[in-house]
């Protein structure tokens, strides 16, 4: 496996911005896993390890401190679900099971047809327009039921 | 509520706030224009910033101007040196500097741009955290028109003065918000905050003088340029200066970000602004700035939200983020999730903090789920008093020790009440699902 030439290049142009390389692991890491199947595999945590001449546990390390890396595939879409206070003010725990109703799938966990996983999160800074819910990096907020199962319908 | 003038907001509320023709068009880049043409020298600017008695609003409340004053004398050293702005909002039930990137990005990039000149940084980084897309995206298109429109780049405003802006995605870790958490993150690594001293503006991003600054406090600057340090100070209490913005959540009418003075009560932001506590009931409780304060009661509601007066009031002012309870609220519950943040958000590096935490939310889970013993309670105090004050590298074991704390003075009886009938009387309902780390 190799990274490809666009990521690379990016990267190659992402590292002009500090004075160290290093310092464009995370959003480098943020740009694999947008772009090679929402999560970040072992042969591409050694690909970036490579590309940044660091040891792949380094890398491991790095990504795996930090909740918005998956080191495991997810379903086609992930629906991230605000489970902190604000939100569980609001109803959070009916628009989880609700989520959970309409996708399939159980909390940390992607439906049997692969195509949601639901992933309850801390605050995401919604407070205001709590209850609300990720999907697939796009905020959806003053949720109810009836918005969730439209706005999860919609999904392809 | 006496009327007062706004001065954060105003543009957020235009059609296209967030271009450049439209910040121009409103008053935009005066501020750095007034810097740079007049000129003023840096140690004016910070002399400004100082007279303005403006403090952080990212949490700790330090003030601004003593902070970029830390920054060392140039010609004794030379080294490279950096702003970094903190745009990690992440204290649960803090949301307000998402409206200024979403809506206002410019006045950030232009506040930028004059605290960098002050402290003669020829780079700032806008750390942002990953999930805030459209903060991120909206900084990014702004950015680029501004260095298009030469206000960005070698030769700002075609003077002599250098400064490149550039934005930094985070991934989700709260830690990342503590400066210099931020910093080791912002350098490709764990967010592992380090022991202080040293400082940041001795040794900060890469080892060089840094200063990190909170977003809205960054905003605040071009006006205070401006309009003087002294028009600033005029507005406020005696150690809270200026308009701030209050994100409201929880069981009000109209939660929001609003923009208010200095002096307001909690209670005339709840009545007067927030619509009132929902569904005709009362307070029980509140969070005055983000769940790393002390639990205040519905009886405090008359308190100045304001450094001095929370602090008297054994709380603090924190982000300004007040999340609000009604009298129905399960307190076990509400403690259960803060303490479940905390375990989560824990980095690890501290004992105290990374075992406490998670013993915190082991009790009041089984607090909350009617599973707890008659020790508990003093089990969550003792606790709590080995993890803080000040016992650990950085703050997170504080903030995860000071609500339960609060939590246990204020709501024994309830939490006791949990234990003894082994069930919560108050529980709302729950799905129940293993954690994930």
């Amino acid at each position: 496996m190799a990274l490809p030439a666009k990521l690379k290049a990016e990267f190659d142009e992402l590292a002009t911005h500090y004075p160290e390389k290093r310092a464009a692991l995370i959003p480098a890491l943020h740009r694999v896993q947008e772009e090679l199947g929402g999560w970040i595999s072992p042969d591409t945590l050694e690909d970036l390890a490579t590309y940044f001449g660091l040891e792949p546990v380094e890398v491991y390390g790095v990504a795996s401190f930090y909740p918005m890396f998956r080191l495991t595939p997810p379903g086609k879409h992930v629906v991230s679900v605000c489970h902190n206070i604000s939100c569980e003010l609001r109803g959070a725990t009916e628009i989880l099971e609700h989520v959970c109703k309409v996708t399939g799938a159980k909390p940390y966990g992607t439906s049997a047809d692969g195509k949601f996983t639901v992933w309850p999160v801390e605050c995401q800074g919604a407070c205001a327009n709590a209850p609300m819910i990720d999907l697939d990096g796009v905020y959806h907020e003053d949720l109810t039921r009836e918005k969730v199962t439209q706005i999860l319908g919609g999904v392809k | 509520m006496k009327t007062f003038e706004r001065y954060l907001l105003n543009r957020t509320t235009l059609a296209n706030s967030h271009t450049l023709a439209v910040y121009k068009a409103n008053g935009g880049y005066a501020g750095l224009e007034k810097v740079l043409k007049k000129p003023m020298t840096p140690a004016e600017v910070i002399a400004e910033m100082k007279a303005s008695n403006l403090r952080g609003r990212g949490g700790a409340g330090f003030p601004c101007g003593m902070k970029w004053s830390f920054m060392p004398d140039p010609t004794k050293d030379p080294r490279p040196r950096y702003l970094a702005v903190n745009a990690d909002e992440s204290e649960p039930g803090t949301c307000k500097d998402r409206v200024l990137m979403e809506k206002d990005p410019h006045g950030l990039i232009e506040g930028c741009l004059i605290a960098a000149y002050a402290i003669r940084a020829q780079a700032v980084y806008i750390y942002v955290r990953g999930e805030y897309r459209e903060s991120y995206d909206r900084l990014l298109a702004a950015i680029d028109e501004a260095r298009k429109a030469g206000l960005i780049g070698k030769r700002v405003m075609d003077t002599d003065f250098a400064c490149e802006i550039w934005m930094h995605k985070g991934a989700g870790a709260y830690i990342c918000g503590e400066e210099t958490g931020l910093m080791e993150s912002l350098e490709g690594k764990r967010g592992h905050p380090r022991p202080k001293p040293p400082f940041p503006a001795g040794f900060g991003l890469w080892g060089q003088p840094t200063t990190v600054n909170n977003v809205e406090t960054i905003f605040n600057v071009p006006f205070i340029v401006q309009k003087g340090g002294a028009w600033f100070a005029s507005i406020g209490t005696a150690n809270s200066k200026g308009n701030f913005l209050v994100g409201i959540s929880g069981h009000v009418n109209k939660p929001g970000v609003y923009e208010l003075p200095f002096g307001v009560t909690a209670r005339e932001i709840v009545d007067e602004v927030a619509g009132g506590i929902w569904k005709g009931r009362k307070c029980k409780a509140w969070f005055p700035g983000g769940s790393s304060c002390a639990l205040l009661l519905g009886a405090d509601l008359d308190v100045v939200l304001d450094h001095d007066s929370l602090k008297a009031k054994g709380s603090s002012l924190g982000t300004a983020a007040m999340v609000m309870m009604d009298d129905a609220t399960s307190m076990a519950r509400v403690m259960e999730i803060i303490a479940r943040f905390y375990d989560h958000e824990s980095c690890g590096q501290c004992s105290q903090c990374r075992e406490g935490t998670q013993w915190l939310a082991q009790i009041f889970h089984r607090i909350a789920t009617g599973h707890g013993v008659p020790e508990d309670v003093a089990t969550l105090e003792s606790l709590a008093k080995g993890m803080a004050p000040g016992k650990t590298i950085c703050a997170l074991s504080d903030a995860a020790a000071i609500p339960t704390l609060s939590a246990v003075r204020l709501f024994r009886a309830e939490l006791e009440e949990c234990i003894t009938k082994h069930k919560d009387p108050l529980a709302p309902s729950r799905v129940e699902y293993a954690g994930a780390h």
